[in-house]
């Protein structure tokens, strides 16, 4: 209640106020300084930044770079150990795996990222509506989304292999499908938070229509957790991705993605070839990456929020 | 040698964003007698709590003591290791928090906490620990002693739970008492209660005891000695009466000057409700309701354009429910308001944007008031752009003007809120209202936030901006003096009721209704020996019959001082004029009002 | 106020009823759009128009869709969730000789994974910022940016195949000795509790940390009590409800992990058999098996829900 009693923060001098400035001089209503804040930032998340800007670009310009066919059958040797030639050495048929892992960057990328797009984006809109709208369009989304929560992803991607067959479109539509309603809970439970500030009661008292309130007043204020929350998502979907994939019931041959190279070579891990290895370890440099990101990023938010 | 603490050269660091420290207490001296009660006042950012706490050797999250030493007794505190400093605490050294709500922990029942530091300590046994925290709670004058403390902490209210926690700060005997802001977060009619109660056993105790707090007319009660604090500096460091009638140094003389209530602006105004010409809003029998429980009932109101209407009453007494039915924010389950004549629409969605634009709400909390996100010229400009259409060379030129109009300079157009000070961002809170050119500005607990210089600048700015441009205010305000200083007409309300209504002349002298008159002698004044002096709170409730459930009874009937069995637990109140002006909901007459200003006899001391 | 606490929980089973119900619905809707006939996939391409529409009665497919959801629905309720397309065998019976053997996986994972999860969490939010914490930090977002594939794999590489302690297949169910215990399920429960371990670590130091800044806190410690007493005695009980929901939410993430644990090991448990309904697309049993996982969820979100009403202390009298 009393801003007497908060801890007290550091006031600097400030130039500027011509008007107020005599009055702040002689009774210290001072406006903080605006630090142009170079707050360090941690190694890691400068690690995950370079791991995944790498990755992002694989996954554009990686078939282009690869230096075979994805399909060619370049050695007789099978599982071939790291050599020059095959860098990642030769899979199950002999075919080069630093290629296929080139080849295969833009279906677990690509893909994973425009299904995290479309999660999220339909996850914040939905979630904002509901949190404007509140009363029975508010309950109706939130049952809704509660009952696709509560069908575990992996349980939810299966059906849906089931029910249509496996093909990439099917795949991104499917996690999207999976991961929208956490997102949405998140977007809903920030918005509904926003929603209380005064600043979008003094909107609403001005006679704005909802929505400038939602995308103007509100939406700015809720960008970094959802940004957060966007990594983490596709975290989760780059691993279920994969995880199907290995299941054998995601990206279809002759096209693989890292979940699919680790399958047909996992005869391998006996010898331990790289060939089941090097995609495995893709995977995890890339969820990893962005994990140390939104670690630092986290943080970050978590001391601007305390000052 | 009598110095329990000497504090030298304490200074304190806070990090900032950028990872450096920045001193926040520049080396602090002073000492405290034992029996002594030391006051340290200043406003928000002067280091206060900041000092207080290192008395403990406790430095918030962010802040660390950098130098100096604090003495209690023979140990320098600063110098001991943590677990030293766990056997200090609770046990040397004592601290009562400012929100006694959010220091109780929810989970755990009144007496294990207050016990805990006994037990932690082992002063006391678990059986000799209750025992004296009873007794304690009955020289605190808590309602029913013996079972109080099996309650937990969300099941009292706060002003009992304040007492509560001096009885938890005062189990183990404590050498020093921190009594840290203990009465801001109450409303002022539950203040004197525990001023009275502290008072009582810090007397009875001859504890030694540091009251911060930033109301110098509190700290008169209290202390001994005060020490004048300002942006980790002291100022002044003197006895309480020759601060209070000679303060020294101009910066003590500032903040008296501001916390004494402001001159009267404009003359009397005639009695208000009896003119209905120039009617800007009126009120009709509003009636609010959250679900099924009614919070606002029967409030008629009659605001004169240009004029400023104050509704006074404490926290949860409806009073900013109104004002946001008034803006269409919530919607009144009966009856009607007008503005201009012309019947407003309770839900948002019912109103044109003309009436938007005429009525304005200004919030108390402007922080929160302002998106962070948005620049102060898109604050500004929103309004200008959706009520007047305004293109964009014309907006930034009148986002000047607004500035302008508020004093304010013009730089400050293109920061955040963020990087604005608090006095400055509620004139940007104004300024976005006056952008509107409205007719109406309801101002809730505007000053409320600030410190009371700051406030005291925003109050004056707010009568200069009426003068030149007549705009109307609603005055929604917890503060009787400041209601009483610039309004033209004052509404009390209690309990979602209208208790008494009249023009700024009736509330000079009583008769009042006997809340308005609780409320009015509960205001600290600014002199010692005023707690001593005042009725307000004293002496038992006359009994009264348990009153009857059919009928809407007298809301202040649990409280009121001048009850009468038979006829208020019994009937409901009706609407009184008294003779000078004012309209009160009491069974009570004129004159028997008038008695309730006669001393009371000593006998009423009771608690 | 006591009639709130039965009033907020038969609430909740309300809600998780209707959830249920919305959740069959939609499994319904997902698996009646197929675009091919359940009774022409049976047959053939060369099955005459007189067996599919013999076989599509025999289903109930000629029925309309509402009639054909709520016979569904009406069997999933009595217990009888209809016959395998592909053997002809009760869905039910295929279950039941499954269920127990993931529900014995699921209880070592947890009986292994949430105290040794709730002992890291609260340990590293007592000592937040020591060398602890950062380090089991670091190995968390390391665990649960891992494909549990991966680190199954890699369990099988040390442990099967470099060190061949043990057998990379549970061939098996049926244990005599504590070895051969240890040999079925050592592996699975490894790969499992990695990640649940992790992620339960971590938002159990979240919800502690959340008390840990309240002033309540700061209360007790200005009392002079020790840090074990401040997170155990006054931390603690406040955040029951907040690592209650962490538990159930880290545990339901085992009704997806097993898919893939099972699938590896080969272990006879739900998941394999829902993977194997899937590939054959053996639509009565996948339907079965997604609204069985659905229900283990809902339970669970259930339970937390009612500890963390129980132990909220302003719904006590």
């Amino acid at each position: 209640m009393n801003p007497n009693t908060l801890p007290p923060s550091p006031k600097l001098s400030t130039s500027g106020a011509r008007a107020e400035a005599a009055l702040d001089v002689a009774f210290g209503d001072q406006p903080p300084k605006a630090v142009r804040r170079r707050a360090k930032r941690p190694i890691s998340g400068a690690l995950g930044l370079l791991i995944v800007g790498f990755w992002l670009l694989m996954a554009l310009v990686g078939p282009w770079l690869a230096p075979h066919g994805a399909n060619a059958l370049v050695s007789f040797e099978i599982f071939g150990p790291i050599s020059l030639e095959y860098p990642l050495g030769t899979d199950f048929l002999g075919r080069d795996i630093l290629s296929r892992l080139l080849h295969g960057a833009p279906y677990t990328i690509g893909v994973a990222l425009a299904a995290t797009v479309l999660a999220c984006l339909f996850g914040v809109v939905l979630g904002l509506v509901a949190a404007a709208s509140g009363g029975w369009i508010d309950a109706a989304i939130s049952r809704t989304q509660d009952a696709l929560i509560a069908i575990p992803n992996k349980i939810f991607a299966l059906i849906m292999v089931a029910a249509f067959g496996s093909s990439v479109p099917l795949l991104l539509v499917m996690a999207a499908f999976a991961y929208m309603p956490g997102s949405y809970r998140i977007a809903r439970a920030v918005a509904v938070n926003v929603m209380t500030m005064d600043f979008v009661q003094v909107a609403r008292a001005r006679g704005e229509a909802m929505p400038y309130i939602m995308f103007i007043e509100v939406l700015p204020n809720m960008l970094r957790p959802v940004l957060t929350d966007f990594g983490l998502r596709f975290v989760y979907v780059v691993l279920l991705l994969s995880a199907m994939s290995f299941l054998g019931l995601g990206v279809q041959p002759p096209d693989a993605d890292w979940g699919s190279l680790v399958r047909e070579n996992i005869q391998g891990l006996g010898e331990g070839a790289p060939a089941v290895l090097a995609p495995a370890v893709a995977i995890a440099t890339l969820t990893v990456g962005v994990n140390l990101i939104i670690d630092s990023f986290g943080a970050r938010a978590k001391r601007e929020m305390e000052n | 040698m009598n110095d329990i603490v000497k504090v030298s050269g304490l200074r304190v660091a806070a990090r900032n964003d950028a990872g450096v420290d920045v001193p926040i207490v520049h080396g602090a001296d002073f000492t405290l007698k034992k029996g002594e009660v030391l006051a340290l006042i200043g406003e928000s950012g002067s280091g206060k709590t900041t000092i207080a706490l290192a008395l403990m050797g406790y430095a918030r999250a962010g802040c660390r003591i950098v130098g100096g030493s604090v003495r209690i007794g023979d140990v320098d505190v600063l110098k001991l290791s943590d677990s030293e400093l766990a056997k200090l605490r609770g046990r040397t050294v004592a601290y009562i928090a400012q929100s006694a709500a959010a220091a109780f922990n929810p989970a755990k029942t009144i007496m294990e906490q207050v016990i805990e530091s006994a037990l932690i300590h082992g002063v006391l046994s678990r059986r000799e620990a209750q025992a004296k925290a009873v007794e304690l709670f009955r020289a605190l004058a808590l309602p029913d002693p013996e079972n109080i403390g099996a309650r937990y902490p969300h099941q009292v209210s706060g002003g009992q739970l304040q007492r509560l926690m001096a009885a938890m700060a005062l189990i183990t005997d404590p050498a020093l008492v921190i009594l840290d802001e203990p009465t801001t977060a109450l409303d002022v009619t539950t203040q004197i209660e525990v001023l009275r109660a502290f008072k009582k056993v810090v007397r009875d105790l001859d504890t030694t005891a540091v009251y911060v707090s930033h109301d110098l007319a509190v700290v008169a009660q209290m202390a001994d000695r005060i020490v004048v604090l300002r942006n980790g500096e002291i100022q002044e460091d003197s006895r309480t009466e020759q601060i209070l009638v000679e303060p020294e140094h101009p910066y003590t003389r500032s903040l008296l000057a501001a916390m004494r209530p402001t001159g009267q602006v404009a003359e009397a105004a005639p009695a208000a409700s009896d003119i209905d010409e120039d009617l800007l809003l009126e009120v009709r029998d509003l009636e609010i309701c959250y679900g099924s429980k009614r919070v606002v009932q029967n409030i008629d109101l009659k605001v004169r354009r240009g004029a400023t209407v104050g509704i006074i009453g404490e926290s949860g007494s409806g009073k900013t429910t109104v004002a946001r039915a008034i803006a269409g924010l919530v919607e009144p389950s009966a009856g009607q308001v007008l503005l201009d004549g012309q019947l407003l629409s309770r839900s948002l969605s019912g109103r044109t944007r003309d009436e938007f634009r005429r009525v304005q709400y200004v919030f108390q909390n402007a922080d929160t008031a302002l998106n962070p996100q948005h620049t102060i010229e898109e604050i500004l400009a929103r309004p200008l752009r959706f009520y007047h259409g305004m293109r964009s060379v014309q907006r930034r030129r009148r986002v000047a003007e607004l500035l302008e109009l508020v004093q304010l300079p013009a730089s400050l157009a293109k920061r955040r809120p963020s990087e604005l000070s608090g006095g400055q961002k509620q004139r940007i809170n104004l300024a976005r209202a006056l952008a509107a050119e409205p007719d109406l500005i309801l101002c809730d607990e505007v000053t409320s936030a600030l410190d009371t210089v700051v406030g005291a600048a925003i109050l004056e700015l707010m009568a200069q901006l009426q003068r030149e441009l007549n705009v109307t205010y609603l005055f929604i305000s917890h503060d009787i003096s400041t209601v009483r200083a610039i309004c033209d007409e004052v509404v009390v309300m209690y309990a979602g009721n209208k208790v008494e209504q009249g023009g700024r002349s009736t509330f000079q002298a009583p008769p009042y209704h006997p809340y308005t008159h609780l409320l009015i002698e509960s205001v600290p004044e600014m002199h010692q020996g005023w707690l001593e002096e005042t009725r307000a709170g004293r002496g038992a409730l006359p009994q009264i019959a348990p009153p009857a459930s059919a009928t809407p009874l007298c809301p202040f009937l649990s409280r009121c001082p001048v009850r009468i069995d038979g006829k208020c637990n019994k009937v409901s109140p009706p609407r009184v004029r008294l003779d000078k002006g004012n309209e009160i909901l009491c069974h009570h007459s004129d004159i028997e009002l008038r008695q309730l200003d006669e001393p009371v006899p000593a006998m009423a001391v009771s608690n | 106020m006591n009639s709130s606490i039965p009033r907020l929980i038969i609430g909740r089973l309300g809600i998780g009823v209707l959830t249920l119900l919305i959740v069959s619905l939609v499994v319904f809707i997902l698996t009646s759009l197929l675009p091919g006939d359940a009774a022409q996939e049976q047959l053939g391409q060369e099955a005459t128009p007189e067996a599919v529409a013999a076989l599509r009665a025999k289903l109930g497919l000629d029925l309309p869709v509402y009639m054909r959801y709520l016979s569904w629905l009406g069997g999933l309720v009595t217990g009888n969730p209809g016959v395998s397309l592909v053997n002809g065998m009760p869905v039910d019976d295929l279950i039941a000789s499954r269920l127990p053997n993931s529900l014995k996986l699921a209880a070592a994972t947890a009986l292994i994974a949430v105290p040794l999860a709730l002992s890291i969490g609260i340990l590293s939010a007592m000592y937040r910022g020591s060398i602890f914490d950062r380090y089991t930090n670091m190995l968390a977002v390391f665990l649960v940016s891992v494909p549990e594939f991966l680190i199954a794999t890699v369990a099988v590489l040390i442990f099967a195949v470099k060190l061949g302690w043990l057998s990379a297949l549970s061939r098996s169910v049926e244990v005599d000795s504590f070895l051969q215990l240890l040999s079925v399920y050592a592996m699975p429960v490894l790969t499992l509790c990695c990640v649940l371990v992790a992620q339960m670590a971590r938002m159990t130091r979240a919800a502690v940390i959340d008390q840990l800044s309240s002033p309540y806190v700061e209360m007790a410690v200005l009392k002079g009590a020790r840090p074990m007493r401040v997170v155990l005695r006054h931390a603690l009980p406040n955040a029951i409800g907040p690592i209650a929901n962490a538990v159930a939410l880290s545990l339901s993430y085992l009704l997806g992990g097993v898919v893939i644990v099972e699938t590896i090991f080969n272990y006879p448990g739900i998941a394999t058999l829902m993977v194997n309904a899937v590939v054959t697309r053996d639509m009565p049993l996948v339907q079965a098996c997604v609204m069985l996982f659905s229900l283990g969820f809902l339970l669970l979100v259930l339970i937390a829900d009612i500890i963390a009403i129980l132990s909220n202390p302003r719904l006590r009298t």
